[in-house]
């Protein structure tokens, strides 16, 4: 095929163009013409159909997550905000932090050891993008029915993959969730997060600035994996069977994580020295994305010389090369004075290193190939003005038929002991080492809580023993019921969740995965999530830094749960002093915070026929924010602590008992079954000396938050009431679970 | 007290190790593969990771990187070497050690803490601990199901060269459960395990790995 350059796409105003393939609407081709007062060349119809795809250009979600910024308290913590690669907060001490979450769904669906692995590397050089050594990762996943064979098909290629990646870049892998729900059977939800530290002054920027200064590609080679998987992967749903396209599977990028962890330490290098204006790393949409946006973000004017890019396969035309979604790439803007010391470090590592371009005094970005100009563009027009939809929504019609829960209510010490035995041995509370076993969690030597614990905790300074805790979470079935409250809930429950460690929470990511925006019923879910985390965010006074939405989440016409997994990161002043899970002989067990008899959206009503009921929990932000000060004020007098949540009071105990070895006699009144069993949120059990009895009670009427003495620790077995329960017959229950069912 | 420790390409552990042979009380010294210079320094660990991203064989590459010249022919004249996971892989490719590691019995990574016995403390690197003292350090590895033939498998056995042992369930399908050995000489020794995410409790499972990095200064001390 003839190189379609400017030129000819100027002599041939009428070529048919395969836009509707690339997934652009009718409008979005007419404003291409428009902005370019031509036809585009097929390169550039190439770059705008990647970028103003859903994935890149969040056209349907942009609308609503402009509420983050418009709500946002100003935070003083806050460095770097939403729109670069990742957000900064500091930390204290001259340490910055970045961390953010993305999801890799779709093609983790497709193919569940590749899709994975990218999903990591991605996320991982997007921190690294700000300038940031990574220090971990958690992947918060999601599968449908565990006795599906499909998901047998899923998960252990998606935790290997996950494993494999990340194990090879040595981060250590410091929590996150596995979740079963029949709702993602044709869907799993793989999200991964990075954090990253850095000093202040190491802080990167996605820019282009500096007429004259290079642009440098290093990294892998560009290859044909990947060519079009942000348009036509992160935007389709798989099994529409009117579709006769053909299969997508080659669509999928494959990654090579000793390339990417040589990437990290060749870039370190480089930072360290100062050697780049600006720096953008190759993800969804490869080059397109990042020429656009870093001439985009800098003065506006960039060359590139499109055959200068070393390939992998030589047979790829300009198109592909745009779009090509090959891994561990890195694009950086280099002055030309600095340039040959770039060039040593990168010979050092072994990473191919090339000048592909350079900042010019325009304001157009221009690529040649072999002297042919085939792309004249506004950066601007590609990178940041891709089109805004305002979506209709409408409230969904299920709300009207929801029906409450109808579970059994345990009483008796028979009742309560078998109720434990079933919650415990049912695979969204079972034992996850499974899964963890096969992620290093040890890797650089300074992970202080990993998984089961409450949240991840990981030292950032040796000497002064500062670090920052991370936790996810979400609750997809509050959300089903109330996408306003369930928001809020989860956002709640990462902040108790890392505060229960000893963590002060201080700025907050958000991966929402949801189905079709073009389905009004999804999309007043997805207004719904997003109005409700800006509200809480703004009454913690938390800033969201950043995130990442994934939509067309769905099997058919049937989209999954609204899950909106929150992430909040926290900072530990002195990690010697946080507060693990494990409890020690002679303790007493308090449990703060009150219990309702609301069993909605329960792991206890999805034991018993998948129910999930009928009225999300309604968060309360005042008790929780006195909660978490609580917490933190507490700590000295907490010997052990564990957020309650999934599985109630009844998970909280068992993990803690199990967690050390050590048994605990329990005594609950009132509403039994409630006590042990409800997910009423704003709760924590902590262990303390007798000794601090006097100092709990104060601290407790301090905050106006309510705590009762529900038991002492010790022996071999969990004794609820009149129920005992061996530690080995609970561990026997709890364990083999996930292994029987995968391994 | 100069300890080396080797960057490889795609290492991990290798700045856990410095920082564990600077709580030991040695001089950490930072070696890189591409050079052949070893800095002079009196013992040289080899970091656990995927060197090479593991591709070939573990350790297949990195035994060709010029480093490895030196320190092989340096061990052969009794210069301590210690091989930690992937390095242990690295030693057996280069022939400093015999046998081989390959995959996991289950087939997949395991990361847990794991119960290890001394069961040789004639070597510079283990000579602090107590003759069958049990440990718990983590393991961290894809390929550490160690391998050998009948005949080397009695000659580590019969001349006490076998360095660690796991106890209760064999984690990876290792023959006779070894988890550690050395080469005859006791100078150059290889352990799965990881004595380096082991040397504070806030950090690790334990602090029993220390006494690695504070045998090797003992031992040199008494040189």
């Amino acid at each position: 095929m003839a190189l379609d350059t400017v030129k000819h796409a100027q002599e041939n105003p009428d070529a048919v163009q395969p836009y509707k393939e690339l997934g652009l609407k009718d409008d979005e081709y007419e404003s291409i013409k428009e902005i370019l007062g031509r036809r585009p060349t097929s390169s550039e119809l190439a770059m705008y159909s990647v970028m103003w795809s859903e994935h890149c250009s969040y056209k349907s979600s942009k609308i609503h997550l402009k509420q983050f910024g418009e709500k946002a308290v100003k935070s003083e913590a806050l460095l770097v905000g939403i729109g670069e690669n990742a957000g900064v907060v500091d930390v204290g001490q001259g340490y910055a932090v970045t961390f953010k979450i993305e999801s890799h769904n779709h093609p983790s669906y497709i193919e569940p050891y590749q899709g994975a692995a990218t999903g990591v590397g991605g996320i991982v050089r997007d921190i690294l993008t700000m300038g940031a050594r990574p220090i971990a990762i958690m992947d918060p996943l999601r599968f449908g029915d565990p006795e599906n064979p499909d998901t047998r098909r899923v998960l252990p290629g998606i935790v290997s993959g996950i494993g494999g990646y990340g194990n090879c870049l040595g981060l250590p892998n410091i929590g996150g969730e596995v979740v079963f729900d029949d709702t993602y059977q044709g869907n799993p939800l793989v999200n991964a997060l990075c954090v990253g530290v850095m000093k202040h002054a190491d802080i990167k920027l996605a820019t282009a600035h500096g007429v004259g200064n290079l642009v440098v590609l290093f990294g892998a080679k560009t290859g044909g994996d990947g060519i079009g998987g942000v348009s036509v992967l992160a935007s389709e749903t798989f099994s529409d069977s009117s579709s006769k396209k053909p299969t997508k599977r080659p669509a999928v990028q494959v990654g090579d994580p000793f390339a990417e962890k040589v990437l990290i330490e060749c870039s370190l290098e480089i930072f360290a020295e100062d050697l780049v204006v600006g720096i953008q790393d190759l993800g969804g949409a490869g080059l397109s994305c990042a020429t656009s946006e870093l001439a985009s973000a800098g003065s506006g004017g960039m060359d590139i010389r499109l055959e200068t890019v070393p390939l992998r396969d030589p047979s790829l035309s300009p198109e592909e090369i745009l779009m090509s979604e090959s891994q561990e790439r890195m694009c950086a803007i280099v002055e030309p004075s600095k340039l040959k010391r770039f060039m040593q470090i990168c010979r050092k590592w072994d990473v191919t290193a090339t000048v592909i371009g350079e900042v010019t005094t325009g304001t157009r970005l221009n690529i040649t190939f072999n002297g042919e100009l085939i792309v004249d563009v506004p950066p601007r027009t590609v990178a940041h003005d891709g089109p805004v939809y305002n979506r209709p929504i409408s409230v969904p019609k299920y709300l009207d038929t929801l029906k409450p829960v109808d579970v059994p209510l345990p009483s008796t010490g028979v009742e309560i002991k078998a109720a434990i035995l079933k919650l415990m041995s049912a695979p969204n509370m079972a034992d996850k080492t499974w899964v963890t076993n096969q992620y290093d969690r040890y890797v650089q030597g300074n992970t202080v809580l990993s998984q089961p614990e409450d949240s991840g905790v990981i030292r950032i300074d040796t000497q002064t023993n500062l670090g920052v805790a991370i936790s996810t979470d979400a609750n997809a079935r509050w959300s089903y019921l109330n996408p306003y409250e369930g928001a809020k809930l989860a956002l709640l429950e990462s902040c108790r969740n890392i505060a229960t460690n000893g963590a002060k929470p201080l700025a907050v990511t958000n991966c929402l995965n949801f189905g079709s925006p073009e389905d009004p019923e999804v999309m007043w879910q997805f207004s719904e999530t997003v109005r409700g985390l800006a509200d809480a965010c703004l009454e913690l006074g938390l800033p969201v830094t950043g995130g990442n939405v994934s939509f067309y989440n769905q099997t058919g016409s049937v989209a999954i749960l609204p899950t909106p997994v929150i992430g909040v990161l926290g900072v530990v002043e002195d990690v010697t002093k946080r507060t693990p899970m494990g409890i020690k002989p002679g303790q007493e067990i308090y449990v703060i915070g009150n219990v309702d008899d609301n069993f909605s959206g329960s792991e206890w009503a999805h034991i018993h026929g998948k129910q999930i009921g009928d009225r999300s929990p309604v968060a309360d932000l005042d008790m929780e924010k006195r909660l978490v000060l609580m917490l933190l004020e507490g700590q000295p007098i907490f010997e052990a602590a564990h957020d309650i949540s999934n599985g109630g009071f009844a998970a909280s105990i068992s993990e803690m008992v199990l967690r050390t070895n050590v048994g605990a006699t329990i005594t609950l009144e009132g509403n039994v079954a409630a006590e042990l069993l409800a997910e009423t949120p704003g709760r924590v059990v902590i262990a303390i000396n007798e000794s601090n009895t006097n100092a709990i009670v104060t601290l407790a009427g301090k905050y106006q938050i309510p705590v009762k003495n529900v038991g002492v620790t010790g022996g071999d077995s969990l004794t609820i009431n009149d129920g005992a329960l061996s530690i080995d017959e609970l561990r026997g229950a709890h364990t083999g679970v996930l292994e029987a069912l995968f391994g | 007290m100069r300890i080396g420790v080797v960057t490889f390409p795609g290492s991990l552990d290798d700045r856990s190790a410095l920082r564990a042979i600077e709580l030991g009380g040695g001089t950490p010294v930072p070696l890189f593969h591409g050079s052949n210079d070893l800095k002079e320094v009196q013992a040289v660990i080899l970091p656990g990771g995927f060197s090479y991203g593991d591709y070939l064989r573990c350790g297949a590459i990195s035994r060709f990187s010029p480093i490895m010249e030196s320190i092989i022919l340096a061990a052969e004249h009794g210069f301590p070497v210690l091989g930690i996971c992937n390095g242990f892989q690295i030693l057996c490719e280069s022939h400093l050690l015999p046998g081989a590691l390959t995959r996991n019995a289950d087939l997949h990574f395991i990361c847990a803490d794991q119960k290890v016995s001394v069961e040789n403390t004639n070597t510079p690197w283990t000579n602090n601990y107590k003759k069958g003292q049990e440990i718990v350090i983590p393991i961290k590895n894809g390929e550490g199901s160690f391998q050998c033939s009948d005949e080397t498998l009695k000659e580590l056995e019969d001349e006490g060269r076998v360095v660690l042992r796991y106890v209760g369930k064999n984690p990876n399908g290792s023959r006779n459960a070894i988890a550690g050995i050395s080469n005859k000489r006791g100078n150059v020794v290889g352990v799965m395990p990881h004595p380096e995410q082991a040397i504070e409790d806030l950090t690790g499972p334990s602090e029993d790995g220390l006494n690695f990095f504070t045998s090797i200064l003992k031992e040199m001390v008494g040189r």
